[in-house]
């Protein structure tokens, strides 16, 4: 076991993948000599040579369209948005092409790759380093969306990733690379893609967040523990697929919930979880279905601490859905 | 069944910046054939008899496809047809110019591409129908092709996404040091993309074993490629992605072959990609859904006309006595009865099965999926067959 950031965390998959599977690339801008700026991929270029770590020209869309045709002839690419707010030139290259390639071909051509994406707020990035934008990619079939929110899952969900037969855009919360720490063991191992985990268990409201927001529900618990609310929170960790079970498990037994993310409220991934939990547990719910989320506001720059949900916000929702 | 807008009494002003001149092929390209469909014999490449009469073969055998997709098209037995008149000396040269183990990145008009590969005319007619035997089990549109085992990549319809792709798909062929090269091919239209510009600088930078196939029929759509670029030559392009870049008359087979041959080498010995620009006229409309008397100048086609790239290889092969009116006749009927027998065949197929929507998502189907599949099932049971309220597409 070795302590850990969720930075490293990456590293360390990255390395365990590569080594067993030569498959594996990685590329994308400054992720070679450099390691990438967050330093995701430090010395893997020395470990690995410039074949499988590759920098690439300034453009999103030709790393995705790179990584689809290279993985489309036998490789297990691993391609890197520097940040979230950079995808949008690959929009095309994901959406319409690797998300839609087996399903077009008729099973006929794959392309399984992980898109590995620094994303949201809280770092004083301004509104071009800030977004998550999860909602684009859940909105497209054919992709999986993964969200880490500590060190170990990191580590097993891309490791999960890497060997995953469908593409997979991999959102890594910046605002947690070097803020949390955690125990990762050294050997391969993996984490389900599809499973939520219930972070922690509580009776009377369901906490239900992903990625940076998970450490604000946990927060936010302890806040709510004196003022009598026991909270359960659950770490969604795969948007899609979907842990369905887990969620409408937690409702069941609580009837009240908090939705809780980072990107703006207006079709965010909440509204899709409360539509479900209308759709599945209707008659479970105490209380409406509580949201908080980012404003419908592009995201600021110095304002963000009060853009972004933190835990007295959720706490006031909490008692908000706990008194109602 | 080419377009008959020679026939047009429309006239369109040249003031729009619309093509205006009658025909004169650009002096830069390189020709084989002359205008009076004599060889160069400095620059004839040296084919054998067999590979002559098969390029020939396929390119009469793409022109019957593309003249009866049209026609079933227009007899609304298929709702879609996207033919490639005028354009097979290029889709055959390119072709005759590959290893079965090269990489072919396709637009939607190469069908020449799929037949001089080898796909089954069975399984191309079955995706125009969509049906139960298409390979794409009916998912996209007519003349989306893919063939996995040929190494023809699944047709896209956003322009030029396959560019970049290709450049991906040769890059891992040579980074595990093996031979094969990607050939990609695009419009004059294509190069205004964002994908074409990602494909040519990643593959100069990457040096990559790619060939670059720019078919510049002359328009995209209705707008002319005096409205794509400003550049004198597409050809020219390649100087700013650090690779050669040659023009070559589009409607000469053999100059289309001994430039691809020429770049797949050149790719294959590791000395990186090339663009290719094949000058030609797009003899038919986009789709069947298009009528270019709307935006073409009836002049550049009946000069176009005259250069047909069949009618000239056949001159060519003649000259050579290679062919005559008896192998034309023979060979016609030949064509025409094989299509015929798999378009009879094709049409017999059913509709893929309801299932089929939810197949290849993921490679296994997501709760999500099963579950709407289960909804889908029940709703059938309880209201039986589905009405098909389509309408016919562009409306």
């Amino acid at each position: 076991m070795a302590n850990l950031t969720l930075v490293q965390a990456v590293r360390d998959a990255l390395l365990t993948e590569m080594t067993l599977d030569p498959r594996v690339v990685l590329m994308g801008e400054d992720v070679g000599l450099n390691g990438g700026v967050f330093r995701a991929t430090e010395g893997l270029q020395k470990e690995f040579g410039e074949d499988r770590v590759m920098d690439t020209p300034l453009a999103e869309s030709g790393i995705i369209g790179l990584a689809c045709g290279m993985a489309v002839n036998g490789m297990k690419p691993v391609p890197e948005i520097q940040f979230m707010d950079f995808i949008f030139p690959a929009f095309d290259q994901i959406v319409s092409e690797v998300a839609k390639l087996r399903y077009r071909s008729g099973g006929g051509f794959t392309c399984p790759m992980v898109i590995r994406t620094p994303y949201g707020g809280g770092i004083k990035g301004g509104h071009y380093h800030s977004q998550s934008g999860e909602v684009y990619f859940t909105h497209t079939a054919g992709l999986k969306v993964v969200v880490p929110s500590n060190p170990y899952d990191t580590k097993g969900l891309l490791i999960a990733a890497i060997r995953d037969p469908d593409p997979v855009l991999f959102m890594e919360p910046k605002r947690l690379y070097r803020s949390v720490k955690g125990e990762v063991p050294e050997e391969a191992y993996t984490v389900e893609i599809g499973k939520a985990q219930v972070v922690r268990p509580g009776k009377d409201v369901t906490l239900i967040a992903w990625g940076a927001m998970v450490p604000v529900c946990l927060k936010a618990a302890e806040l709510c523990e004196p003022r009598g609310a026991d909270c359960e929170v659950i770490d969604v960790r795969t948007l899609v697929p979907l842990d369905e079970e887990t969620i409408l498990e937690s409702v069941r037994k609580t009837g009240r919930v908090v939705i809780v993310h980072e990107a703006q409220k207006t079709c965010g991934f909440g509204a899709e979880i409360s539509a479900l939990i209308s759709e599945e547990a209707i008659l479970s719910l105490e209380a409406p279905i509580v949201r908080v989320t980012g404003l419908d506001t592009p995201f600021p720059y110095t304002l963000e601490h009060i853009y972004l949900p933190d835990p007295e916000r959720v706490a006031l929702a909490v008692g908000k859905v706990k008194n109602f | 069944m080419l377009e008959k807008n020679s026939k047009s009494k429309k006239k369109k002003t040249s003031s729009n910046g619309h093509a205006k001149a009658p025909f004169v092929l650009r002096p830069d390209c390189l020709r084989v054939l002359d205008e009076a469909n004599r060889p160069n014999t400095k620059v004839e490449p040296k084919l054998s008899k067999e590979v002559l009469i098969r390029m020939y073969r396929q390119m009469q055998m793409t022109r019957f496809f593309d003249e009866r997709g049209m026609l079933l098209q227009r007899q609304g037995r298929i709702g879609f047809y996207v033919p490639s008149f005028g354009q097979e000396a290029i889709q055959i040269g390119t072709s005759a110019a590959l290893k079965q183990n090269d990489w072919i990145f396709p637009s939607y008009r190469e069908p020449g591409v799929f037949i001089s590969r080898g796909a089954s005319l069975f399984e191309m007619l079955c995706n125009l129908w969509g049906n139960a035997s298409d390979v794409c089990k009916g998912r996209q549109m007519p003349v989306h092709y893919s063939f996995s085992d040929l190494r023809l990549f699944s047709v896209s319809s956003p322009i030029s996404t396959q560019v970049i792709q290709a450049v991906g798909a040769s890059l891992a062929s040579k980074i595990r040091k093996e031979k094969d090269v990607a050939i990609t091919y695009f419009g004059d239209g294509g190069t205004s993309e964002n994908d074409f510009h990602t494909g040519l600088t990643f593959a100069g930078v990457m040096k990559t074993p790619t060939v670059f196939i720019c078919t510049n029929n002359q328009f995209a759509i209705s707008v002319p490629t005096a409205k794509q670029t400003a550049a004198e030559r597409i050809a020219d392009k390649a100087i700013g992605y650090g690779m050669p870049g040659v023009a070559v008359d589009g409607n000469d087979v053999l100059a289309v072959y001994a430039a691809t041959q020429e770049a797949v080498d050149r790719a294959r010995r590791g000395e990186g990609p090339t663009l290719i620009e094949c000058v030609t006229f797009r003899m038919g409309p986009h789709s069947s859904s298009d009528d270019p008397t709307r935006y073409r100048d009836s002049k550049m086609y009946d000069a176009w006309a005259k250069r047909d790239p069949i009618q000239r290889f056949r001159q060519y092969l003649e000259g050579k006595k290679l062919w005559d009116a008896k192998k034309q006749e023979e060979l016609e009927k030949e064509l025409k009865a094989t299509l015929a027998e798999a378009v009879e065949k094709a049409e017999k197929e059913p509709a893929p099965s309801i299932e089929t929507l939810f197949e290849d998502v993921y490679e296994q189907p997501t709760a999500q999926l099963l579950r709407q599949q289960e909804a889908l099932q029940k709703e059938q049971e309880l209201r039986g067959k589905f009405e098909n309220t389509s309408e016919a597409f562009p409306l």
